[in-house]
């Protein structure tokens, strides 16, 4: 529409002059229909529309109090109540959500009403603030979608947050005449506070036929195990009061219990447990005497002393959170925030999110009959342990307990995860925090395994043009017992290898690859011939290696099958003076990494550098035609966190480095180039991943006064 | 007119944009303004007012969650157990926790009656409990009870089915209404329904029971157990079959199932479909109709060629063959086929709708399979195809991590069952599910001895922790000498010269009394004496005196120098999970005797490294007092120079890797003879009944000859006995030694760290 009035007034000008009588009609008829156009849409606009259409397209500027009403008849149906044998592959539907190459479902939310009896009276508040924060940060969500029929889970805007605020049968009925109620199936209820007096349900009893609950609260009785989810109680204080992370550490008091309405019995116990344990149990109560307008919420007692409230939290180590009528309670989200480590006594209680977070690094789970002894056996908990537990409950906070967005997005992420089991969230990303997730490693290959020992070794050798030092290389390489393939990777695009008879014949398949540009990285690519876990990267030149201190270093891989293990080693160095990183290459009692001109890794590292490796170091590398044995050392550090091995000792290498040998200048342009790689790619991991041992490998009997005919690697650190 | 003109076009101009404004948002919707923008989503509104909505609940009404007119805590505890009974069993309602506070958690077995036949299964059972730690004789002191009527298979179609089980039990005076019992079951129900009905009442009892179904599990309480065969090992267990981490992780086929299809009856919905996946090319799901007597007469027009097809494929092929396999459920939820795909490493493909995992209290599944639904058996090709390479590559390496940890005897699958029990008792002091699902497993984490992951040696990566920088070194004296000698004096000097030593402690295992403080050598570290009993497992004691990660074991009479420590402390700090030392032995299976043997000797491998000179984590001195049986210690006891052998075997069976030597100066020969002499006179000849029942043949008194080959066939016995009680050789060769970088290179002396190591 923009563009087509633009594009009349750029043509206007030209026109209007020329307007003739009948240009006049033809003017004043597109007038009317224009106007009658207007007149139409209007009409449309004002028009009461059917409730399916009565989009909320229009009311980006509306009034919660303006949204439609709807009356419910005293006879019109109520759900069965909730089904406690209902699981995901009994009440839920998962035809609706499908297959999706996201793997993400799909979720609708109704559009708000305001619910009203027969006689006009309301059946609930229209929609608290919490509620609509959750609502719209599903909005906002990836999952979201305005399609009821592609939706794959339902969210009614009734709010059922808070059971005492509503009318139970009324609010079931609102639930039954939602336009795909469907009994209930795939449509996700948000309580927090379930219940009532006198007996006070531990899950919401709004009846509700097959729908899934988010509840705060659950017990082990009520929650439906792979059907429910349980959340938190939110507190509203998280978003007024700002507390920063006060960092672990010893704090001034030990136990700390600051609710306000304790069960008189349970104070008695607290009350026990100070008096034995004196000033370190501080036990809190609601103020009597504040002044007028100090909010009774902010402050809490103990004696004449007052405290605020929830500052309070951050000077205790622990902070009991005991169950009220209710299980969940609020509390627990001010003392996550504080970074103080929950001591829960509510038994049967289902933690928020328990389905994934793992509590036990969190909290301290005590139960009730055991409350004498929470002293003691807080106390027997490691310094270093409750130091990572306050981190851990600091974590929690922040990532599923600070706003209703994050309770609303791990809820669906949860049954995300239930429908998706395969793209499911792992236990590190939803438990660790991300201080951990940055200082720890997860090893691809993790599992202790020595590869055996008949699979063997491909050797993969890069070549230019060299072919003579080339083919003694493949005849020394092939004197070796294990190797069982040799693949050459001819990266010369303008000239042809040479023809197949000229090539040194051996006792194993030789293959030779051909590259379409003269890479470097061509050396670490995943060439489907290596069918051997064990790769053997050796340059053209290297001939000074005997067939021992090879075979030898594949037995070492083997039993270090996620490490590199080579033959000349290196050094990174911290440059005091320039402050950066330095490359070494002198006779040193340290090695960091080793060089790839002669070096056993496993295919899987191929894998990472040609597809995983971090940010443009490929490319980099690529182009400056250099360093792409330290992105490899760098590359393997990070992912598996440990050092390289060294093999056998040190001799003469024909390597970069030792080449230059008509002058200093070279020698050290190179080093300069190899330092600069080093800082480059520790920039781009954004750590130094490299591990520095002052250890290499030997043979068991390496120069050991033995008969030389009894070693099994005899000919090592020769030539 | 030019007035006019320009009102004209004003007017029009201003009609449009009226047109803009009001109706625009119409108009894009009208058919010919198609292709809706993706902007143009309908999301739930701003509303203006939304800063003014009322929160969902008052503070007050949140902080002030209580209402006196409820029962008491008290009241409601005691409410609750008459409420939650039977198929509402919890453990605070239906377990008596009182009964394990003053003896621990002890499992005590009903002795077995006469002329009441017991399975092969429930036998091996009864066995692993007896095996057991926890396992004590005397009812007293138990907080766990195990029938020894036969439970397993409740079928009552079945051979196997034991009558009157309600009758006898009764009859049993500790049986206490089933409260703290915990019953094994493998089948239940029978022909058509399968359901979990088990022909007799539980009363209060906890039920350890295979193809558990999520609606009468009762949570936190019970126990989901795999379904194995009668022919599954008792103890050690076969290994998984990854023995490589190929790449990309690619089988022959992607996906396979063999097995029966179920024309009629429960079970028959899925198996009935599987075949529809079959492409005859990656993926390959083969059923067969023959099963039961009249299967003729159920049978349909595919079967006939669905069995020639059958035919064709081998099981166990299939099974080595393939990324994923499909585990359909049988007529009950579990099957045979979950644990030999776990052990195969072809990622199980779950379809068993409503199935409780085995463990799964415990086990996050969801790194190891992939758990499908059984209504969307025809997603599973495309789902399987899209999940990632490094994904796979991890399933796999996951499958066997569990196979190995929790699943490959039935040692283990009742250990599990007793220590996730165990963790209940106190959730304080139990396992994370870190700590369930990462290596070892839980079983080799003891949260006796810490709950904190940075006190183990095997999380060090993981959580991104450094082990302790600092060591103990640990010094057993055993000569009868009143003074201390030479070597021992040496020995203190060379150790605390080490700048990574944080102190010695010297355990004094001999009758007469350690020497006056004043005696001792002046040391810059702090020296502590522990007075010994003189029992040769005691040198593995968790000892509270040992304050770092990092123990240096050492004899009175070891030689080494203060770089040989260094050194080999740098590298234990690479290699935190082993044993790290210097001198070695080897140990090789002996075909002519049919046994394990074990040589001195120098060899070209390695496989156990002396604990007189070597470094290892303190954890493994909890591990071997805590988690290794009393009987085991007693068989170290007894055998001369044994308990080394067992520390290497347990440290190998916990990290599945050989042991690291490290380079020394010179040999340790001299050493052995000496401390044979105190050895003998410290073991004594032991009485019989401190000697496992099952080593007869130990007795030193019986060996002839020297010390020194008395000593050497001890340890074959040893070694051999270490074998079966763990049900296969952990030990692991190595054929290499760490030696320093610049070991006896070509440069200057000077340019070398660790030069006297070279003398």
């Amino acid at each position: 529409i923009m563009c087509a009035s633009a594009k009349y007034n750029t043509r206007g000008p030209a026109l209007i002059p020329r307007m003739k009588t009948k240009h006049r009609i033809y003017y004043i008829t597109l007038f009317s229909i224009v106007l009658l156009g207007l007149i139409a849409t209007g009409m449309f606009q004002f028009w009461p529309h059917s409730i399916e259409s009565s989009s909320d397209w229009t009311v980006e500027k509306r009034s919660v109090h303006d949204v439609p009403v709807v009356k419910l008849p005293a006879d019109s149906p109520i759900p069965e109540r909730g089904d406690l044998s209902c699981r995901m592959h009994t009440c839920f539907d998962v035809y609706r959500c499908g297959f999706n190459p996201k793997n993400k479902i799909k979720v609708y939310i109704y559009s708000l009403k305001k619910y009203v009896d027969e006689y006009g009276t309301l059946v609930s508040n229209t929609i608290s603030r919490e509620y609509n924060e959750l609502l719209t940060a599903i909005s906002d969500s990836e999952f979201y979608t305005d399609d009821v029929n592609r939706a794959c889970l339902f969210v009614p805007s009734i709010d059922v947050l808070n059971q005492n605020a509503l009318r139970i049968k009324e609010t079931a009925q609102a639930l039954a005449q939602l336009s795909r109620w469907d009994r209930g199936t795939n449509h996700l209820l948000f309580n927090m506070l379930p219940g009532g007096p006198p007996d006070y349900n531990t899950a919401l009893d709004v009846p509700r036929d097959r729908a899934l609950l988010a509840g705060g609260g659950f017990s082990t009785w009520t929650y439906r195990q792979g059907y429910d989810v349980s959340i938190p109680v939110y507190s509203p204080l998280s978003g007024e009061v700002d507390l920063p992370e006060g960092g672990p550490g010893p704090r001034r008091y030990f136990i700390l219990s600051s609710q306000m309405a304790l069960h008189p019995e349970y104070r008695l116990e607290l009350e026990a447990l100070q008096a034995e344990n004196g000033e370190s149990v501080l036990i809190l109560d609601k103020c009597t005497n504040l002044s007028d307008g100090v909010p009774a919420v902010r402050k809490r007692c103990y004696k004449n002393q007052v405290f605020d409230y929830p500052q309070v939290l951050q000077e205790s180590t622990f902070c009991v959170v005991l169950r009220g009528a209710r299980l969940g309670q609020a509390v627990l989200s001010d003392v996550l925030q504080a970074g103080c480590v929950p001591v829960i006594i509510a038994d049967s209680y289902i933690l928020p999110f328990s389905e994934v977070l793992d509590w036990k690094r969190a909290s301290v789970v005590i139960p009730e009959e055991k409350m004498p002894e929470m002293y003691s056996i807080l106390q027997s908990i490691p310094q270093r342990q409750i130091e990572e537990m306050q981190r851990q409950a600091r974590w929690f906070w922040e990532a599923y307990f600070r706003s209703m967005k994050a309770i609303a997005l791990a809820t669906l992420q949860i049954i995300n995860d239930r429908i998706y089991p395969y793209a499911a969230i792992s236990y590190e990303e939803w438990n660790d925090p991300p201080a951990v997730k940055w200082s720890s490693v997860s090893n691809p290959l993790f599992l202790p395994l020595i590869p055996p020992q008949s699979q063997g070794f491909t050797a993969v050798v890069l070549t230019y043009d060299r072919v003579e030092s080339l083919f003694r290389v493949i005849t020394e390489v092939s004197k070796v017992p294990s190797l069982s393939k040799l693949l050459v990777v001819w990266n010369n695009q303008n000239k042809n290898p040479p023809e197949d008879s000229l090539w040194p014949k051996i006792r194993v398949p030789l293959k030779v690859v051909r590259t379409a540009e003269n890479k470097l990285s061509n050396r670490f690519f995943p060439y489907d011939e290596i069918e051997t876990e064990a790769v053997l990267a050796i340059d053209d030149d290297i001939i000074m290696l005997t067939s021992d201190e090879l075979q030898f270093g594949y037995e070492v891989w083997r039993e270090f099958p996620d490490r590199l293990v080579g033959y000349p080693g290196r050094l990174h160095l911290w440059d005091h003076e320039m402050n950066k990183w330095k490359y070494e290459s002198e006779w040193t009692n340290e090695v960091s990494m080793v060089l790839t001109g002669a070096a056993f890794y496993h295919k899987y590292f191929n894998y990472l550098y040609t597809y995983k490796m971090p940010g443009d170091i490929k490319n980099w590398v690529d182009a400056h035609m250099n360093c792409e044995d330290i992105a490899m050392n760098f590359l393997v550090a990070n992912v598996t966190g440990k050092s390289v091995i060294k093999v056998t000792p040190r001799k003469k290498f024909k390597c970069p480095e030792c080449t230059a040998i008509d002058g200093l200048s070279l020698d050290q342009t190179h080093m300069v180039e190899r330092s600069e790689c080093i800082n480059k790619f520790a920039s781009v991991f954004g750590t130094m991943p490299l591990k520095v041992v002052e250890h290499r490998a030997d043979p068991v009997l390496y120069k050991d006064d033995f008969p030389e005919k009894l070693k099994s690697f005899p000919n090592i650190g020769s030539l | 007119m030019q007035t006019r003109k320009k009102y004209i076009f004003l007017t029009f101009l201003a009609s449009w944009l009226l047109l803009f404004f009001f109706g625009g948002d119409q108009l894009r919707r009208f058919a010919f303004f198609s292709g809706r923008k993706a902007e143009a989503r309908r999301n739930w509104p701003r509303w203006t007012d939304r800063s003014l909505l009322k929160s969902f609940a008052d503070p007050e009404e949140l902080q002030r969650d209580g209402d006196p007119a409820l029962l008491s805590p008290r009241e409601r505890r005691a409410a609750w157990l008459s409420v939650h009974k039977s198929s509402r069993c919890r453990m605070e309602t239906c377990f008596d926790f009182s009964r394990c506070e003053r003896h621990g958690f002890k499992v005590f077995t009903y002795p077995q009656e006469r002329g009441q036949p017991i399975s092969e299964t429930y036998g091996k059972i009864l066995s692993s409990i007896k095996r057991s730690r926890y396992h004590t004789p005397n009812p007293e002191e138990a907080c766990l009870f195990i029938l020894s009527i036969d439970t397993l298979d409740r079928d009552h179609l079945s051979g196997q089915y034991v009558r009157d089980v309600d009758e006898k039990i009764r009859g049993f005076p500790l049986w206490n209404g089933g409260r703290n019992h915990l019953i094994f079951n493998l089948y239940s129900g029978t022909w058509p329904s399968y359901t979990g009905e088990l022909g007799f009442d539980i009363g209060q009892a906890m039920l350890a029971k295979a193809s558990f179904d999520t609606q009468s599990f009762r949570p936190g309480f019970d126990v989901s157990i795999p379904l194995f065969s009668k022919d599954h090992p008792q103890r050690g267990g076969d290994r998984g079959w990854l023995y490589q981490d190929s790449v990309p992780p690619k089988k022959k086929y992607l996906l396979v199932f063999k097995g029966k299809r179920y024309l009629t009856g429960i079970g028959s919905g899925t198996r009935n479909a599987l075949h529809h996946i079959h492409n005859g090319k990656d993926i390959i799901s083969l059923t067969t109709c023959k099963h039961g007597k009249d299967w003729e007469k159920h049978k349909d027009t595919r079967c006939d060629k669905d069995n020639v097809d059958y035919e064709r494929f081998d099981y166990q092929e299939l099974l080595h063959n393939s990324t994923f396999c499909i585990v359909p459920r049988g007529r009950r939820l579990g099957s045979f086929r979950f644990l030999e795909a776990l052990q195969a490493a072809c990622i199980p493909v779950l379809l068993s709708d409503g199935w409780e995992l085995p463990f799964a209290e415990v086990i996050d599944w969801g790194r190891a399979a992939v758990v499908g639904s059984e209504r969307l058996l025809l997603q599973i090709p495309s789902a399987v195809r899209c999940i990632h390479p490094e994904r796979v590559l991890a399933f796999q390496q996951q499958t066997q991590f569990l196979w190995d940890a929790y699943f490959s005897s039935v040692d283990k699958i009742v250990h599990t069952t007793l220590e996730i029990i165990r963790d209940r008792l106190s959730p304080h002091r139990s396992r994370s599910r870190f700590l369930w699902n990462a290596l070892p497993g839980g079983l080799l984490v003891l949260p006796d001895f810490s709950t904190h992951l940075g006190d183990f040696p095997f999380y060090y990566l993981q959580q991104g922790y450094n082990p302790s920088e600092k060591f103990t070194a640990f010094i057993r004296v055993v000569s009868q000498a009143g003074s201390l000698s030479q070597p021992i004096l040496r020995l203190i000097q060379a150790v605390s010269g080490s700048q990574y030593c944080a102190q010695i402690v010297v355990l004094w295992s001999c009758e007469k009394p350690p020497p006056p403080s004043g005696k001792w050598p002046q040391s810059a570290v702090p020296l502590t004496i522990i007075r010994g009993s003189g029992k040769l497992s005691e040198r593995f004691f968790p000892f509270g005196a040992i304050q770092t990660d990092a123990v240096l074991s050492l004899d009175e009479d070891t030689s080494l120098s203060t770089s040989e420590v260094d050194f080999a402390f740098l590298v234990w700090r690479s290699f935190p999970e082993r044993i790290v030392g210097f001198p070695t032995q080897s140990h090789f299976w002996d075909p002519e005797q049919g046994r394990w043997g074990y040589t001195s000797k120098r060899t070209n491998e390695l496989s156990i490294v002396l604990t007189a000179a070597a470094f290892y984590h303190r954890y493994y001195h909890s591990l071997f007092t805590e988690y290794l049986p009393a009987g085991l210690r007693e068989l170290v006891d007894g055998l001369a120079a044994c308990e080394d052998i067992l520390m290497n075997v347990l440290v190998a069976a916990v990290t599945k890797l050989p042991p690291i030597k490290v380079t020394q100066r010179k040999q340790h020969k001299e050493g052995v003879a000496q401390q044979a002499q105190c050895r003998d006179g410290a073991a004594g000849t032991p009485p019989p009944g401190q000697r496992s029942p099952s080593a007869p043949h130990s007795a030193p008194a019986k060996a002839k000859g020297t010390a020194g080959s008395r000593r050497f066939s001890q340890r074959q016995d040893c070694l051999d006995q270490l074998a079966d009680w763990f049900g296969y050789m952990p030990l692991v060769s190595s054929q290499l030694r760490l030696d320093p970088v610049l070991f006896k290179d070509q440069v200057s002396v000077l340019r070398k760290k660790y030069p006297s190591l070279e003398k």
